[in-house]
């Protein structure tokens, strides 16, 4: 019996009938194969199907979009995990977070990873802001791609100003007080919109329910929405631009 | 179109149509906020019992741990300050031997009558709320800020 290749294997599992319901074109090595990769694929088609190869070397984005994006992948991942054993509740929260951090197994790895994934997101997000000032990228036709991306700042900060109360010690406690009062100072809707944020007039569990909501679910699905917008007008934007041409 | 003309039946359908969405969709908004506005708090209450007139003689300074506040006797009255420190928040405490409040985060010092003594605090105590009720004793209301020097005459 002929023992069955690599290829021959591949090959075979590129004729039955499921594999070709899912992906419809050829598997010969051409230009339109390629193209269609991408082109018939929910998940890639927000990338160009080509792209200048000079785009892709390091000083000319310094990769901060793609690090900031990573940096998401690595806290959605670990952030998730983490909420199998967290309640967003007084005292529980904090018990729940000792409970990650000594005794569930790779608790304490994946935590850590959690706090400094998010930590280089916000720097690599600010980062990737400036480099995009600096390289004139903000200028027409990327004009609304670069109010996406200060929106996106935002939903950065947010989830990192809201997963800061989440382990309830002392720092996050306090971090959340002197932060929820300075939304006071805004005029007129300060005081209501700081009642709606803590769900009262003091930090108490309420603010821990709603700011665990908030990080959990409103802060990450506006996340991804507005991800997918971004990077989706990268390409109708024309591609990434690195440093303008004309700069002497 | 003129004014004169009729509205076409299309565009009145459309604009009936766009309105009533519009206004079910404020409707949900208002609604929603609502929703998210808690009616029924289980927070501590700001009020509590000092004690009576008579607890406080001149030069009495009496700090309540639970409400976060400095009862305060002075001649002919009585007067409250918060114990929140005005920088960032943390609880201060009385020293009596040297007639100072202290906050012990960031070394904040404040006189008996809340004013600033030693930074980094930015802004002097409170002062809060004191009423007597009708059986005479002292009510202090640590949620109702109330302007500097109102000492309540006993």
């Amino acid at each position: 019996m002929r023992t069955p290749t690599v290829a021959a294997l591949s090959g075979w599992l590129r004729d039955t009938s499921v594999y070709r319901s899912i992906v419809r074109h050829g598997v010969e090595d051409t230009n339109l194969n390629r193209s269609l990769v991408v082109l018939e694929n929910l998940f890639l088609h927000v990338h160009p199907v080509k792209v200048r190869e000079k785009t892709l070397r390091l000083g000319h984005t310094f990769w901060l979009g793609g690090i900031t994006l990573a940096c998401t992948g690595i806290l959605f991942a670990t952030g998730i995990l983490l909420m199998f054993y967290y309640h967003p509740s007084v005292p529980q929260a904090y018990q729940d977070m000792k409970e990650l951090q000594f005794v569930v197994d790779n608790g304490l790895f994946l935590r850590n990873l959690h706090r400094w994934g998010a930590h280089l997101m916000v720097f690599a997000a600010f980062a990737h802001m400036l480099r995009v000032f600096y390289h004139r990228a903000y200028r027409p036709p990327r004009q609304f791609n670069w109010v996406v991306g200060v929106v996106l700042l935002l939903a950065t900060l947010g989830l990192s100003y809201t997963g800061y109360l989440l382990p309830w010690d002392q720092l996050a406690f306090w971090g959340v007080s002197v932060g929820t009062n300075m939304v006071r100072a805004a005029p007129w809707i300060g005081e209501p919109f700081r009642f709606l944020l803590l769900g009262g007039h003091v930090v108490s569990e309420n603010a821990l329910l709603r700011f665990y909501v908030l990080h959990c679910v409103v802060l990450p699905v506006t996340l991804i929405l507005l991800v997918s917008v971004h990077i989706w007008r990268v390409r109708k934007d024309g591609g990434v631009q690195g440093p303008p041409e004309d700069v002497p | 179109m003129s004014s004169s003309d009729p509205m076409k039946r299309r565009d009145f359908l459309t604009l009936t149509g766009v309105g009533a969405c519009a206004a079910a969709a404020a409707g949900a908004g208002l609604v929603t906020l609502d929703f998210l506005s808690p009616k029924v708090l289980f927070e501590p209450p700001t009020r509590f019992v000092a004690g009576t007139p008579l607890d406080f003689p001149e030069g009495t300074v009496r700090f309540n741990r639970e409400q976060r506040a400095y009862v305060i006797g002075t001649s002919g009255g009585v007067y409250a300050l918060t114990a929140v420190c005005t920088h960032l928040g943390c609880i201060t405490r009385y020293l009596s031997d040297e007639n100072v409040i202290a906050c012990p985060c960031h070394g904040s010092r404040f006189d008996v009558e809340g004013n600033v003594v030693h930074g980094p605090a930015p802004r002097p105590l409170p002062w809060i709320e004191v009423k007597q009720d009708t059986a005479g004793n002292l009510v202090v209301d640590t949620a109702a800020v109330i302007p500097a020097g109102t000492v309540l005459r006993v």
